[in-house]
């Protein structure tokens, strides 16, 4: 038995959830921790995705709830004694996790890409950008923690009822609890999202300046694509972080990925190495972009660039 | 304000990493560096501390090597280190480190904690939340930025679509991002002197921490790579090889 740790964002559940539950229910594992204020059309969504019984923590006004939440899961635990509960590889989860982690004083395996439940759990994770794939078995008692990477199984629907709601009491954490939400901004954002576009265009540090990143955003207007950036341009202050495509930001699974400027830096492949098509344009013969790339173009994004837009644009 | 930074010392990343294949261990070399990513915690920890008149020290788990990683961080102007050096530590788990690390610092009661949100080479990314259960206080993770204010720490916390804006009272935990604030460049003099710095070095055995591993490697094997794909020089007719691409994609 194992259960999936689901954290609402924006009044939903996170997809990144929805798509470990497209993969466990196939397991037989349909219970869900949901993490959030919670509402009939949530729960909606985790029964069509496969959920049959949902333990709801919802954090008190004001706190940020996760070292509640880790003393309540750890009730649970103690009740139910599942085998292995199952996290995406985000911040929230991250913070629960880790905390849940110590109160079990039980391991845990992060950035993991596959899981196997069957038996004795298994996690399979990248390493070195991706070049190597590791099979790591859980031992001793569970339950065993497994943090998950985002994409790494697509959320399908299985078009499941409404599932059984269970609400579970928020134990007072103490000092550790005192975090306290005092407000929230999200940043505006134009065009498709990064996680569903059907083509990006990803630009870095070649493209020389912030102005340099309006050859991106040009680019991507008549492929109707998102825009991506390396963690150095946002570093830089170019783009905001919610654009950064890699280990700490987003992983995407485009049809085209067009990598502009960019080296290819192991914490970005990870991000993006399983599009369906790479194509890269770097003026160094050598850059690690080139290796995933189904198509490399030597050459420079200020050359290359401005004659790709004017030809699309006058299509 | 008693600060601590959790600091790691990493392989360089500008040389290829490799595994120990009898123990699937990350081979550590004796050179090692200061991970790029604790520089920021580094540079936090000294801004809360020249504001508050403060103390930082630093903490880290691993072999010694020859301390240049540490150096690193005390020429920026770190006051002391406690180091966690052992043996039996080899290939321990996030858990066990934060077991070590939560506590050598118990015992100095720090007002603030500093770490990283996760390492350049185990990029486990959870150390920091475990480090603040052991200790029992709450943390504010993912800063993008800090303020202190008396004794309530106040950070931008970095979300999927933006940030929240979160606080808590000390003592506490804060995990930083790249980029919250420019890690500064040590000083001549600054080296000069993280040579006299204290640098205090324990086993697991002092904190009473014994190592237990419940997780076994039981593979590793080379990814599927991709099929080879073609690179051309562009002569000026780059763009066109592009839009047949995109063309074979059928996005255009
Ligand atoms: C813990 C950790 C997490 C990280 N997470 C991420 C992450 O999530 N995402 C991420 O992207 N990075 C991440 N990084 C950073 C990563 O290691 C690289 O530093 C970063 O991806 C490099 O960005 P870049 O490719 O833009 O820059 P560079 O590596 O500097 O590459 C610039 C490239 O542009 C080329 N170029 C220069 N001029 C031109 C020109 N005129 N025309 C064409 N090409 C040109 C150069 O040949 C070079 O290959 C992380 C690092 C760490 C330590
Ligand atoms: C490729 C690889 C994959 C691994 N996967 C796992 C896994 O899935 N599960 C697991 O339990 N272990 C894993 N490990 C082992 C893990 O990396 C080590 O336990 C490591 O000591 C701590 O974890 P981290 O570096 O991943 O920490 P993170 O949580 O990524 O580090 C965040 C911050 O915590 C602080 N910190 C972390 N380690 C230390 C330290 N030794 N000294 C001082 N401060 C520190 C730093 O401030 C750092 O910036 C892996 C190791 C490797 C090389």
């Amino acid at each position: 038995m194992a259960w999936i740790f689901i954290e609402e964002v924006s009044g939903a559940p996170a997809v990144v959830g929805l798509e470990i539950l497209s993969k466990t229910r196939t397991e037989g594992a349909t219970t869900v921790l949901y993490f959030g204020k919670g509402s009939d059309a949530a729960f909606a969504t985790l029964g069509e995705f496969g959920a049959t019984d949902v333990f709801h923590l919802v954090p008190s006004d004001g706190s940020t709830g996760t070292a509640a939440a880790a003393a309540a899961i750890s009730d649970l635990v103690a009740q139910h004694q599942p085998d292995a509960i199952l996290f995406g590889q985000t911040y929230t989860d991250r913070d629960v996790a880790g905390r849940l982690s110590t109160r079990l004083d039980r391991t845990m395996i992060s950035n993991g890409i596959d899981v196997s439940l069957d038996g004795s759990v298994g996690v399979t994770t990248e390493i070195f950008g991706g070049s190597q794939l590791v099979t790591t078995m859980f031992e001793g008692p569970g339950p065993h923690l497994v943090l998950i990477r985002p994409k790494s199984f697509p959320a399908e629907s299985a078009g499941g009822g409404a599932p059984t709601v269970t609400t579970v009491p928020m134990p007072d954490a103490g000092h550790a609890g005192s975090a306290r939400v005092t407000g929230s901004f999200v940043e505006k954002t134009e065009g498709p999202k990064l996680e569903e576009a059907a083509v990006i265009v990803a630009g870095g540090r070649g493209l020389g300046s912030v102005e340099g990143f309006e050859l991106v955003e040009r680019l991507a207007a008549p492929l109707k694509a998102a825009t991506g950036a390396t963690r150095a341009i946002v570093d830089a202050g170019w783009v905001p972080y919610s654009k950064q495509v890699g280990q700490t930001g987003k992983t995407v699974k485009p049809d085209v990925y067009i990598a502009c400027g960019l080296s290819g830096a192991m914490q970005h492949l990870v991000g993006m190495k399983d599009s369906k098509m790479i194509i890269a344009i770097n003026k160094d013969e050598e850059a690690p972009i080139f290796a995933v790339a189904d198509l490399g173009i030597v050459g420079d994004v200020h050359q290359v660039l401005p004659k790709l837009i004017e030809a699309l644009e006058n299509r | 304000m008693k600060i601590a930074v959790c600091v790691k010392q990493i392989p360089d990343p500008a040389s290829p990493y490799q595994l120990d294949p009898a123990t699937y261990n990350l081979v550590r070399p004796t050179e090692q560096v200061l991970d790029d990513t604790d520089r920021y915690g580094v540079e936090v920890g000294l801004q809360i501390a020249g504001e508050t008149e403060g103390t930082v020290t630093l903490v880290s788990m691993g072999p010694s090597g020859n301390l240049n990683g540490i150096r690193q961080a005390l020429a920026m102007g770190a006051d002391g280190a406690i180091l966690i050096d052992d043996e039996a530590l080899k290939g321990s788990d996030s858990l066990t480190t934060a077991k070590i690390l939560a506590a050598a610092m118990a015992p100095e009661s720090f007002d603030i904690v500093i770490a990283g949100t996760e390492s350049t080479d185990g990029y486990s990314g959870v150390v920091p939340q475990q480090i603040a259960e052991l200790l029992g206080v709450p943390a504010l993770t993912y800063a993008k930025k800090i303020d202190v204010e008396g004794s309530t720490v106040r950070i931008n916390r970095q979300t999927a679509t933006g940030y929240d804006t979160i606080e808590a009272p000390t003592p506490v935990l804060v995990s930083v991002t790249a980029g919250v604030v420019e890690p500064r460049y040590p000083t001549f003099k600054g080296i000069m002197d993280a040579k006299k710095k204290p640098v205090e070095t324990k086993t697991a055995a002092d904190l009473g921490i014994t190592v237990t591993v419940n997780q076994r490697i039981a593979l590793v094997v080379p990814a599927p790579s991709r099929s080879g794909g073609q690179v051309v020089i562009d002569d000026g007719t780059g763009h066109e090889k592009i839009i047949a691409m995109l063309e074979q994609a059928k996005v255009i």
